[in-house]
């Protein structure tokens, strides 16, 4: 292997519901904007690749990566979209910079999730098209069946899904580009409007508008430039069948593959030890303790448990989601992977505010691409 | 640098209108890959993916959709794209899984099914555009291509009959291919000249046609590709180049992306002379004018000179530079990121003396492929050597 790579900047614009005076655009410049600023380069003269994440369907433009370079200041400079996760964008920068041939890499990912009205309509065109779609699957009841296997699966308990909420979107107060902060109480979440049974609307995030660019650089590069290099120690990705009738509903192989993956580079044997918290995706809450479960960092049923007993908690042994997770920050699409890892490195840095955790040095970010795949993305980062 | 060599490849049939689904073409293309090296899916450490838009196949996250036809269950996976230049940056994807160090084996699948879109995928090309300053005047892309086309003629005084000379060429390479859709064998200029206008300057015969089908390539690295097969063919440089989206801002005459995208990769394949050092070239050619345009960006010839190389035979399978022995876009077909995937694919066999009835003469030692997409806007290339 070549040299180690690092998160050299990062910059973002947001975390809002609406966000009707900026055009996509601005708030991708907005973003790059302070990226570069905070890691001190020039796009033009020092960054020597960009990779952007993005979907066409999201954008309601086919082709999307015709409109990236403009705002990203990366015209006539090599430049890819990866279809995926910010995560899945923040795999292929890691790989361009361990080629040798790159020292500087820009990556950006954004969600302008209020320019779609009907996005439940737009994610089932997600489902196979042949086997799936014809059954009129709304999106969030293929979740509901999920959650309702891995409840039965594991005895996970629906309360203890309910106190992800809780505990994220309290999270959310300390986090000022977090939208949708609140205070719930366990009732107040069940209380509330059914989605899919037994999944309730409480328990879904909301979609958020924002833009997230990183600036990534090797070793001999990041340590020139940076007094503060947050190293990717290990990076893993991961699918599992796209189709509904043939994957395992109770379990997220595709994060286990990419757990371990990410854990066999960063030289991890036991991670509930070695990590010392995680941001995961949330989209639904029970999907954050199937996550964490898939990680490895509880045994199977045991994540429900942990999690009403306080130990995701900001002053637990393994917090988990401090930033507010999706569920408090928002689904930002495409970005949701990035979004994770920014408060890895926001925390790493030291730099994350009244919600700072104490003594750590590794951190793992965690995405999935929501229903119907079985895609995903995990990042293990450290200091 | 790690070594990148590509050991096996596979490609269906193109054909218009597939009766496979697009996880079928990719899957047939994929295990055909396989087996041309004796790999099956259990020795692939991950899978990378090109197909173009989404609003082909009206399936949004396509690659999510096509990842098991690929091979892809239970492997890292990702895809990658470019728009039309998608089909030459899959390898390039592949290229870097390997060269990072991070894999030994990759899969390398560019899969297009156009024929779902009904009456014709031209009305997909609608949603590419600017949706305030563009969608509004309703573009395609024969339209678009044609200003291109026009511009092109103008600046250097081009006439229809040199153009029209590369579809003959390609379409009659065609002939030689068993995947391909449009080869003819007696096709001449006069054809061409006669068939329907489309949008002017563009006729119906110098565009490539919509179709369906897949490619696939196996890569490995060096110290695996050696224990593998006798006759590796190395990737040697690859580059690729953004454009600004703001088309209408920019000289349609020249392709200026396309040229950094390949000082990029001749940089990285130590290429002084690329006239001298290039022996076979596949440049993207969905329309006759774009393979000549191509040539001069790829600095493979003067500005406004590449009509007169193809007059002269040099870009003839027998010339000294042939271009598009395959048959290209134009003569094989064109499913937008497979028919890119095609480009190195041919140029694999070609190096490895492979090609059957349309290998070309001598024993060529390295060969260029490009691709070129979104709005008239990006480039990419790969450089293979033996």
């Amino acid at each position: 292997m070549n040299d180690r790579v690092a998160i050299i900047g990062v910059g973002w614009s947001g975390f809002r519901p609406v966000s009707p005076e900026y055009s996509y655009k601005e708030i991708m410049y907005e973003a790059a904007k302070r990226a570069y600023h905070d890691a001190g380069v020039d796009p033009r003269k020092d960054i020597e690749n960009f990779v952007t994440v993005a979907e066409d369907f999201h954008e309601g433009t086919s082709i999307f990566d015709e409109y990236t370079p403009d705002q990203l200041g990366a015209v006539l400079k090599p430049m890819h979209t990866i279809s995926g996760d910010g995560l899945h964008g923040l795999a292929t920068a890691y790989m361009l910079i361990k080629t040798g041939q790159f020292s500087i890499v820009a990556l950006e990912g954004h969600s302008k999730a209020s320019n779609a009205l009907t996005h439940d309509g737009i994610t089932a065109y997600a489902q196979d098209p042949v086997l799936n779609r014809p059954l009129r699957l709304n999106t969030h009841f293929v979740a509901g069946m999920e959650m309702n296997r891995y409840l039965y699966e594991t005895g996970t308990s629906h309360e203890q899904c309910a106190q992800v909420v809780v505990k994220n979107r309290h999270n959310a107060f300390d986090n000022p580009s977090a939208p949708y902060a609140a205070d719930f109480s366990i009732e107040d979440v069940l209380s509330g409007p059914p989605l899919a049974e037994p999944l309730g609307m409480r328990e879904a995030a909301d979609h958020a508008d924002g833009a997230i660019v990183m600036v990534l650089a090797s070793e001999k590069v990041a340590s020139s430039i940076t007094d503060v290099p947050v190293w990717i120690l290990g990076v893993g990705w991961s699918n599992d069948s796209p189709g509904l009738e043939h994957r395992d509903w109770s379990s997220m192989g595709f994060i286990q593959d990419s757990a371990r993956m990410a854990y066999r580079q960063a030289g991890i044997q036991d991670a509930a030890l070695a990590i010392d918290f995680a941001e995961v995706t949330d989209i639904y809450a029970y999907k954050e303790l199937q996550t964490l479960e898939a990680l490895g960092i509880f045994r199977p049923g045991e994540a429900g448990p942990a999690t009403e007993d306080g130990i995701t908690q900001p002053y637990g042994s393994f917090p988990v989601n401090v930033s507010g997770g999706c569920l408090g920050t928002g689904n930002l699409l495409d970005a949701n992977g990035l979004a994770r890892a920014l408060e890895v490195v926001l925390q790493l840095r030291g730099e994350a505010g009244p919600r700072q955790l104490d003594e750590i040095s590794i951190g793992l970010a965690q995405s999935w691409r929501g229903v119907p795949t079985a895609s995903g993305a995990v990042a293990v980062l450290g200091i | 640098m790690r070594k990148v060599a590509v050991v096996g490849a596979g490609m269906t049939k193109f054909v218009r209108r597939a009766l496979e689904t697009g996880k079928e073409l990719a899957w047939q293309a994929s295990s055909m890959a396989l087996d041309s090296c004796e790999l099956t899916m259990d020795d692939i450490e991950a899978v990378c993916l090109g197909t173009a838009p989404d609003a082909f196949d009206g399936v949004h996250m396509n690659g999510e959709y096509l990842s098991d036809g690929a091979g892809a269950f239970r492997k890292p996976y990702m895809r990658s794209y470019v728009g039309g230049g998608t089909g030459v940056f899959a390898p390039i994807q592949g290229w870097y899984h390997v060269a990072s160090g991070m894999f030994d084996l990759v899969l390398v699948v560019a899969e297009e099914k156009m024929s779902s879109y009904y009456p014709h995928a031209q009305g997909a090309f609608l949603t590419i555009f600017d949706h305030t300053t563009e969608r509004p005047l309703k573009p395609n892309l024969l339209w678009i291509f044609a200003l291109e086309m026009n511009r092109y003629m103008q600046t250097y005084g081009i006439s229809k009959e040199d153009i029209a000379r590369v579809a003959v060429k390609n379409k009659r390479n065609a002939a030689d291919h068993p995947s391909a859709l449009l080869g003819d064998a007696d096709i001449t200029i006069e054809d061409v000249l006669n068939s329907e206008v489309l949008a002017w300057p563009v006729n119906r015969l110098d565009v490539s046609p919509v179709s369906d089908g897949a490619v696939a390539l196996v890569l490995a690295s060096e110290h695996v590709a050696k224990r593998l097969t006798d006759k590796p063919v190395w990737i040697e440089g690859v580059g690729w180049n953004l454009d600004t989206a703001y088309w209408t801002n920019r000289d349609l005459a020249y392709p200026r992306y396309v040229e950094y995208a390949a000082r990029m990769a001749y940089d990285m394949a130590g290429i002084k002379e690329p006239r001298k050092q290039i022996h076979i070239v596949e440049p993207y050619d969905p329309f006759d004018y774009k393979e000549l345009h191509h040539l001069e960006g790829l600095q493979l010839a003067d500005r406004g000179q590449a009509p007169q190389l193809v007059a002269d035979g040099v870009t003839s399978r027998d010339g000294d530079m042939p271009v598009c022995p395959s048959g290209g876009l134009l003569g094989v077909g064109n499913p937008i990121a497979a028919a890119g995937l095609m480009k190195v694919a041919e140029l694999f066999w070609q190096l490895r003396g492979e090609a059957g009835k349309r290998q070309v003469p001598g024993t060529p030692k390295r060969g260029l492929a490009q691709a070129w997409g979104d709005l008239m806007q990006v480039g990419t290339v790969v450089i293979l050597g033996r």
